[in-house]
């Protein structure tokens, strides 16, 4: 019933969507920036002038096929061949509206949107760049007193979630553990790239969206008019984990965000710092990086997804030496996989901390069913000494 | 040997029988024949996979499959749906009634005819075997990119891409030298006084797409073999860090991949025409201005190619030709609608299956035509691109706009072919519940789209779940309603009323002179057209 319910719904909103101000659920959703309210805009008007050729043309056939119809003993009518006068006439009328709804109408504020699109810098007041990796966004701050803040953001929704083992929640598929933050009402340029394959950062509410290549930059931006939470997700398929790398963006007045940058700041200094840590705290923390980054193709047991994603559990590279007898870190072994990547597996030095790769180093050694013997833990200091 | 050929080779009969006629054959009936046999078979193994991909859209979480098996259903199902049944229908009819059409006795060029039929089955098991294979612990499956092998993705994949890729080479080349089989057909063996002016609006059709295959196929080719030596022979075509560029390769798959959708419907543009002229029983409208009109979007068709990937970042003029270009394109389109509904107008109309497929890709081909309108603009497509509305605006202009326009030329040709009339009850049934199941599945996809839905996603947020249960129930009676479809066909070829020459009351052109069925080799002498 419920099922009919929806069907009765649905037709009254195709229905309804004839009117600009149609219920948003049946449209974009409501639209937050210059450029979400212009794309708005711009859509109604080529919808109602679709709509009402659409309508009139389906008016003009529906009457053909029940007057002129063999089983109502209507005889058809030849066309007669035109004379060139009226020949030119049913040809010339014609084009010229196509022309004039084409180009005119629909094409000077489909002009004046592309412009507004493209103007990344005019009256921009900060920058930020926004990188896409499978399968979770980093943001970096690039200038002023949020200068250097970076941080990635990732999908906090429950693996029971995703399976139905547990109730989902209101923003299911929606929800990142560290969102965007950003001051409404300036004007953010916002560049973009990627670190191993396309993706498409999107935020519906802000008419903005831009692949993220890697190797290159690409530009957009955002002004968000209205303080709130917009929820998005990537758009450009990106491997097994497209579904499941959503943008958050948390639009807060000028005040908050300043006290936001200041705090943060704060935090980053306290996490670069390189303290010797114990094997406890180091596997504490590395499983809680490791469930957020690394489950997703190694699962949380280790037992990964043969062959494309191999298992932890008893692996070479998480049994077998780090580092080589000169100190430094081997080729192929644990941390040059952490740091550097290969094939499928994502170079982890951009993205992660000091202290976060010597904790999911040491997790993977000693938890996850394997207990290394030969470099049992890695220490942070050790891995900044790699980095250098 | 030599002798038992000339000797029946006065008679014209002779053929072998049972799976050597079919693997030997150069005669144009039994390959057209061949091809719709395929492309049937195909478009219900890529419906079979669209059903589970729909099965698992049908409410939020993960319930059927992993995210990795769904992304290799899209890709799969839309290579499939493409090269594996829509072209091969299409080619079908060429082969069928082309020379019926013409005049001509055969083909031109009948061996390449074969041996163009006889790539497809190894490319479809190409296309499909890595899903096998992964059964069997080898590779990952099949290709997991979509359908547009975008890199770096498709260069991080597994063999399931090697596969593809050798798949598309071997459709490709079935596909050129079909092309060029159809061009060299058409511009020679013509019935003596058929001008090209006087030929049939579904050779016109036919020709332009040979054309425009002849055209972009090899950089279709091009570009995913050098795709084929960045996975595998250390080539930096597409990667950033050796000096290539990954959006060059959107740039050469676009080039081919826009034209390829008038690809699938220029065809069916052409015999379209020929139904509502039948059942209108008045002559088609505007014959010269339809096929100006088909050069017109034929010409277009290879210069509009970015509006794929708007969003991939390109220069401001570049946006605003390719937008406004794309808009031009609106223009002959409109010249087409407005032949195609003025050749109904005060016709003498009776509605047929034929007619009944006819006048409803009309309607819904209107309305992919109009989406896709609006999704030439740049800034708007900033919102519509990659989103649900996409995948509605292509169902309604290949689905309804190529496989259902299929549809009504099988119904048209079926009785032309068999020799028996269809069960009109039954295809009067099929279209009504094809119609309006298609409406349900992709209605809702509008909506979703515009709300925010992305496409390719295995799973979605909790907004979008009422609008996901009804196009998967729409799906659901859409694919099931095909089964009708395939029924009716077997019990036609196998026997049914007796199908007169002319089959319909109105039907004009040389196929309607013959027997029908026609026979085996038809047109020994050439017709001559006043």
């Amino acid at each position: 019933m419920q099922v009919f319910k929806k069907i009765g719904v649905g037709l009254a909103g195709l229905l309804a969507s004839l009117n600009v101000y149609a219920d948003y659920s049946w449209n974009f959703p409501e639209p937050v920036t210059p450029m979400a309210l212009d794309t708005l805009h711009v859509h109604n008007k080529f919808m109602i002038i679709s709509m009402i050729i659409f309508f009139a043309v389906l008016a003009i056939m529906i009457y053909s096929i029940f007057a002129h119809r063999k089983s109502k003993g209507f005889k058809a009518v030849a066309d007669k061949a035109p004379s060139t006068a009226v020949e030119i006439f049913w040809t010339l009328i014609p084009f010229a509206i196509l022309l004039l709804i084409d180009f005119v109408i629909m094409g000077i504020p489909a002009y004046h949107s592309v412009v507004m699109m493209e103007d990344t810098r005019d009256k921009s007041t900060m920058v930020i760049k926004v990188t896409g990796s499978q399968w979770r966004w980093q943001y970096e701050y690039l200038d002023g007193d949020a200068k250097g803040i970076k941080f990635v953001s990732n999908l906090t929704t429950s693996d029971d979630q995703l399976h139905d083992k547990a109730d989902k929640g209101e923003n299911y598929l929606l929800e990142v553990d560290n969102p965007l933050v950003l001051p409404v009402g300036e004007k953010v340029r916002i560049l973009m790239t990627a670190s191993d394959v396309l993706h498409n950062w999107w935020v519906p509410q802000f008419g903005s969206s831009r692949v993220a290549v890697p190797g290159f930059i690409r530009e957009t931006w955002v002004q968000v008019e209205k303080a709130g939470t917009y929820r998005g997700q990537c758009k450009e398929l990106c491997g097994k984990g497209h579904g499941y790398m959503p943008v958050v963006v948390n639009a807060v007045p000028m005040e908050e965000y300043k006290v936001w940058v200041a705090k943060k700041q704060e935090e980053q200094k306290a996490a670069g710092e390189i303290k010797e840590m114990t094997k406890e705290d180091l596997v504490a923390l590395g499983k809680t990086v490791y469930e957020k980054n690394c489950a997703v193709c190694h699962q949380v047991s280790g037992a990964g997804l043969p062959p494309a994603f191999p298992a932890l559990t008893g692996s070479q590279v998480a049994l077998g030496p780090v580092f080589g007898e000169d100190g430094k870190y081997l080729k192929d072994g644990h941390m040059d996989r952490l740091l550097n990547g290969k094939g499928m597996m994502p170079a982890w030095k951009a993205t992660l901390t000091d202290t976060e790769i010597a904790a999911v180093i040491t997790y993977e050694r000693q938890a996850l069913g394997n207990a290394a013997t030969v470099d049992p833990i890695v220490q942070p200091a050790q891995v900044k000494a790699a980095r250098e | 040997m030599s002798t038992t050929t000339v000797a029946h080779h006065e008679e014209h009969s002779d053929h072998p029988t049972g799976i050597m006629r079919w693997l030997t054959t150069t005669n144009h009936k039994d390959i057209g024949t061949m091809y719709l046999t395929f492309s049937l078979v195909m478009f219900l193994v890529g419906g079979a996979m669209v059903l589970g991909i729909r099965a698992e859209l049908f409410q939020p979480g993960l319930q059927l499959m992993n995210p990795d098996f769904y992304n290799q259903l899209i890709g799969v199902h839309a290579l499939i749906m493409i090269f594996a049944a829509l072209m091969p229908a299409a080619t079908g009819f060429a082969n069928w009634m082309i020379p019926l059409q013409i005049g001509a006795p055969d083909m031109a060029l009948p061996r390449l005819n074969n041996w163009g039929f006889w790539l497809l089955p190894p490319s479809a098991i190409l296309l499909t075997l890595p899903f096998t294979l992964a059964l069997f612990g080898i590779g990952d499956g099949a290709i997991a990119t979509g359908w547009t092998f975008y890199p770096p993705l498709s260069v991080q994949g597994g063999i399931g891409v090697d596969f593809a890729i050798f798949a598309v080479h071997l459709l490709g080349v079935s596909s050129v030298m079909g092309s060029i089989n159809i061009i060299v057909t058409l511009f020679n063996m013509r019935a003596p006084g058929m001008t090209l002016m006087k030929m049939p609006m579904f050779a016109w059709g036919w020709l332009i797409t040979a054309f425009l295959l002849v055209a972009t196929i090899p950089v279709l080719a091009g570009a995913v073999t050098m795709l084929l030596t960045d996975r595998h022979f250390g080539t930096h075509f597409f990667d950033a860090a050796g000096g290539g560029d990954p959006i060059m390769f959107q740039h050469l798959f676009w080039f081919f991949g826009h034209p390829e959708v008038y690809i699938l419907l220029l065809p069916v543009w052409g015999f379209i025409p020929q139904i509502l002229q039948t059942f209108s029983r008045k002559p088609m409208y505007g014959y010269k201005a339809q096929v100006y009109s088909l050069w017109a979007i034929g010409a277009l068709a290879v210069v509009v190619w970015a509006h794929h990937f708007f969003t991939a970042g390109m220069p401001v003029p570049a946006l605003l030709y390719f937008m406004y270009s794309t808009m031009a394109i609106s223009l002959p389109l409109a010249v087409l609608f407005f032949c195609w509904i003025k050749t109904m107008w005060k016709g003498s109309m009776s509605f047929e299956t034929p007619m009944l497929f006819a006048v409803g890709w009309i309607i819904l081909f209107g309305i992919g035509g109009l989406t896709g309108l609006v999704l030439a603009d740049v800034a708007a497509d900033a919102q519509y691109h990659n989103s649900y509305f996409v995948v509605a605006h292509f169902h309604y202009t290949l689905f309804a706009g190529g496989i259902m326009g299929i549809m009504a030329g099988v119904y048209y040709w079926l009785p032309k072919m068999t020799g028996h009339m269809y069960n009109e009850k039954l295809g009067k049934l099929h279209f009504w519940l094809t119609a309006i199941s298609f409406n349900v599945t992709f209605i809702p996809q509008f909506f979703v789209g515009l709300a925010g839905m992305p496409r390719r996603i295995p799973d979605y947020a909790l907004q979008f779940a009422e609008f996901n249960m009804i196009s998967t129930i729409g799906a659901f009676i859409l694919g099931f309603s095909q089964l009708l479809f395939v029924y009716n066909i077997i019990m036609c070829a196998k026997g049914g009323q007796k199908a007169t020459d002319k089959v319909w009351e109105g039907a004009e052109g040389l196929e309607w002179t013959l027997s029908s069925p026609p026979p085996y080799h038809s047109f020994n002498e050439q017709p001559v057209i006043k």
